[in-house]
């Protein structure tokens, strides 16, 4: 699919689903994790509410791992736009000096990324996050819904959710229990670049390639600042999906446009998620959810 | 004008072992939509069953409970695309759950795809998944006849079998029944039309989804745009600006159009208008966007601003084909609350009027309970009154859910006679 009308069709369910959200619930947040995903979502928010400034505030869930491009980004583009950030890390696991090479990455992720996350939105109160996963990404997530609910733990049962019919959600909860909403649901990751593409949206330099220093694991390019070690070398290379410099694979590339990257895009032979360490073995996308990750 | 037929979204029904799921595996493999690394996955995953070719089927299979149990229990969704559309699959599968399933995935489907087994021809759950198509509006069926190779690709098999299923649908009113005879197992005429069935003159399955017409709606006189959220901002950028969000369900609206909002039958003209973020002179069909109007008047969430010839009912009392999708029976004279058209109101189930036996379509007399895949009529008493319309006309005025008061589940849901 290369025209644009499709992409205006997407826009709109997006905007529609972002406002549904808005109207039933009382302390909504949005989870903004600096990727392509989350610049789109908030690319649409903008959108959804214009001219009015967005009515919800963005959550970042920092593990302190993240490129120092994500840091500089994520401040510089909520400065600009007057967005309302709140930063959340789980010091007391940062202290102790959680890593992936220590804990394990189940550990290191559950502490970090999924704990922090259930801290951050009892803390705030916040009883709908907003979220950038797409049900194209993972196979478990092909069953997911639009407002997907979680109890008073967070957590998440596949075998106990709610029938979604037509565009009519259902926002109903009680106290205590929360839901994640997911405005992306029916995007595809070609979707997401054309559509960045199309309305000229910033992005993380990360996603672009150049000569990277990086340790070359396996199939993984690995970016050697998140390693204490020597033997790293130069790869023209770029950064399909964003997570945790530990955990997160370069991929060769000389994508250095969007244009290239669309192109890259369409004929990849892996699927995004390859890249990323913590989908595989055990610790399966699936396991976590049930847990409360996104 | 923008009409939307680029994305066609559509929901795909089958007995159990009809071959769903390896079809569907079958068309985001043959279309390229699946990447290696789910696919080397896959292999290892049939090496290890001892199975010596690749099982398409487990492409599809999302949850642990269901590989373990080799079914799936829910509605999925699968995204691909070619060059000339986005296709948006929603994934039903076949078991006692059914019912609900379908019905669920057929609600945002503009074309269905039922599946017959060739060996198996026209069966009790092909009437179904036809009655439900039709109940929920769908003006397009693929009929795919698979496995033909277990029946020597053999012509007359499938003309008795296409004979059979227009026998069946002969009543319901059903713009465009197509009939196709595959092997997903193989991939013939799937993507590609293979070798084994040279008398078959018709098109592939997949030129079928990209070339189906997806009748641009005449404009029947309804312009519908039920309100989501009143927009209010003063500011030193935005100086007193009053908004209604929402999205077009039906038509369009124009900059200097008379319109009414209801229920409260006031009318204004419109000022301005706002599709996604830009101004515009007008904004058509699921298009979301933000309407200004030249007067003041009082609209709030679940308001519906249309076109001043347009007459739905406002009622609080309306008739409806509801499907049971709960483990809990309805309750008559129980409280639940309805959301229809973007409001939430309080509601009672004041009486079954008949149940559908959706298999020989017969409907039988009064019931006192609906149970979870059951369909039957009701009349539903609302709290406050609402503006709706059938369903056949109104898509939008004529579709809603029932949730229940206690557990907050979507326990139903009802198309408005
Ligand atoms: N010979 C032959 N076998 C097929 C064909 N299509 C599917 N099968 C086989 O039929 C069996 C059932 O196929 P599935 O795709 O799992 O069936 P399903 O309809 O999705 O069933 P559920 O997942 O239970 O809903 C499998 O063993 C398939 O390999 C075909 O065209 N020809």
């Amino acid at each position: 699919m290369n025209k644009v009308s499709y992409l205006k069709e997407l826009e709109s369910e997006s905007i529609f689903i972002l406002r549904e959200v808005v109207a039933e619930f009382k302390n909504p947040v949005m989870l903004y994790s600096v990727g392509k995903d989350s610049s789109v979502m908030l690319h649409l928010a903008r959108k959804a509410f214009f001219p009015s400034k967005i009515p919800f505030p963005l959550l970042h869930v920092d593990t302190g791992y993240k490129f120092r491009e994500m840091y500089e980004f994520r401040d510089s583009f909520a400065k600009e736009i007057g967005a309302n950030l709140i930063v959340h890390r789980n010091e007391d696991a940062i202290s102790k000096e959680f890593h992936p090479s220590k804990n394990g990455v189940a550990k290191c992720c559950g502490a970090l990324k999924t704990q922090a996350l259930l801290d951050a939105l009892s803390k705030y109160n916040f009883n709908a996050a907003i979220g950038g996963a797409r049900r194209d990404e993972e196979k478990s997530r092909a069953k997911e819904r639009v407002f997907s609910f979680r109890d008073s733990f967070g957590q998440w049962d596949p075998k106990s959710q709610k029938p979604e019919l037509w565009n009519i959600y259902n926002g109903e909860i009680d106290e205590n229990e929360s839901v994640r909403v997911f405005p992306l649901s029916s995007w595809t990751e070609v979707d997401i670049w054309n559509y960045i593409k199309h309305e000229e949206i910033k992005i993380v330099p990360l996603y672009f390639a150049k000569k990277r220093n990086v340790i070359v694991q396996g199939k993984n390019l690995i970016p050697s600042d998140s390693l204490k070690n020597n033997e790293s070398i130069q790869v023209e290379s770029r950064f399909r999906t964003l997570g945790c410099m530990p955990c997160t694979g370069a991929v060769r590339s000389n994508a250095t446009n969007i244009e290239m990257l669309i192109q890259e895009t369409v004929e990849a032979k892996r699927s995004e998620r390859e890249t990323r360490i913590i989908d595989h073995g055990s610790n399966s996308m699936e396991d976590k959810k049930k847990e409360g990750y996104f | 004008m923008v009409d939307n037929t680029e994305i066609l979204r559509f929901a795909t029904a089958g007995s159990v072992d009809d071959g769903k799921s390896t079809l569907i595996g079958r068309l985001l493999y043959d279309s390229k939509e699946i990447f290696l690394d789910q696919l080397e996955a896959l292999e290892e995953d049939s090496k290890s069953k001892n199975l010596d070719t690749i099982d398409l089927a487990h492409l599809t299979d999302g949850l642990k409970d269901e590989r373990e149990q080799g079914i799936t229990i829910d509605v999925a969704y699968r995204y691909f695309s070619t060059p000339k559309r986005k296709f948006i699959i929603a994934d039903t599968p076949g078991h006692e759950e059914y019912t609900r399933n379908m019905f669920t995935g057929a609600s945002n489907s503009s074309l269905a795809i039922i599946l017959i087994d060739s060996r198996k021809g026209v069966l009790r759950q092909s009437r179904r998944h036809l009655y439900i198509s039709y109940l929920l509006g769908i003006k397009n069926i693929i009929v795919a006849v698979n496995k033909m190779d277990l029946v020597n690709y053999s012509r007359e098999k499938f003309l008795s079998i296409r004979q059979d299923f227009k026998e069946i649908s002969k009543d319901l009113s059903i713009e465009s029944i197509n009939f196709v005879p595959l092997s997903a197992l193989n991939g013939d005429m799937i993507v590609r039309r293979g070798t084994n069935l040279p008398w078959y003159k018709g098109e592939t399955l997949i030129s079928l989804l990209e070339n189906v017409n997806l009748k641009k709606e005449s404009n029947t006189g309804q312009n519908c745009f039920p309100v989501q959220l009143i927009s209010r901002v003063d500011n030193e950028d935005v100086k007193d600006f009053r908004g209604y969000m929402g999205t077009v369900t039906s038509g369009r609206f124009k900059i200097g159009e008379k319109i009414k909002v209801l229920p409260s039958k006031k009318e204004s003209v419109i000022k301005n208008i706002l599709v996604s973020d830009s101004y515009s002179e007008e904004i058509n069909k699921n298009q979301s966007g933000t309407i200004l109007l030249e007067d003041e008047i009082e609209i709030s969430r679940g308001d519906l601003i249309a076109n001043v010839e347009y007459y739905p009912r406002t009622s609080s009392v309306i008739n409806c084909q509801v499907c049971w999708m709960s483990n809990e029976a309805l309750v008559l004279d129980k409280k639940y609350l309805i959301k229809h058209s973007n409001k939430i109101s309080k509601a009672i189930v004041t009486k079954i009027i008949n149940k559908v036996d959706i298999e020989s379509l017969k409907e039988t007399d009064s019931s006192n309970s609906l149970e979870m895949n059951d369909i039957g009529k009701v009349e539903i008493k609302i709290q406050n009154q609402i503006v709706n319309d059938s369903y056949e006309s109104n898509r939008n005025l004529g579709s809603l859910i029932i949730i229940d008061i206690e557990s907050n589940n979507t326990v139903g849901a009802g198309i408005i006679e």
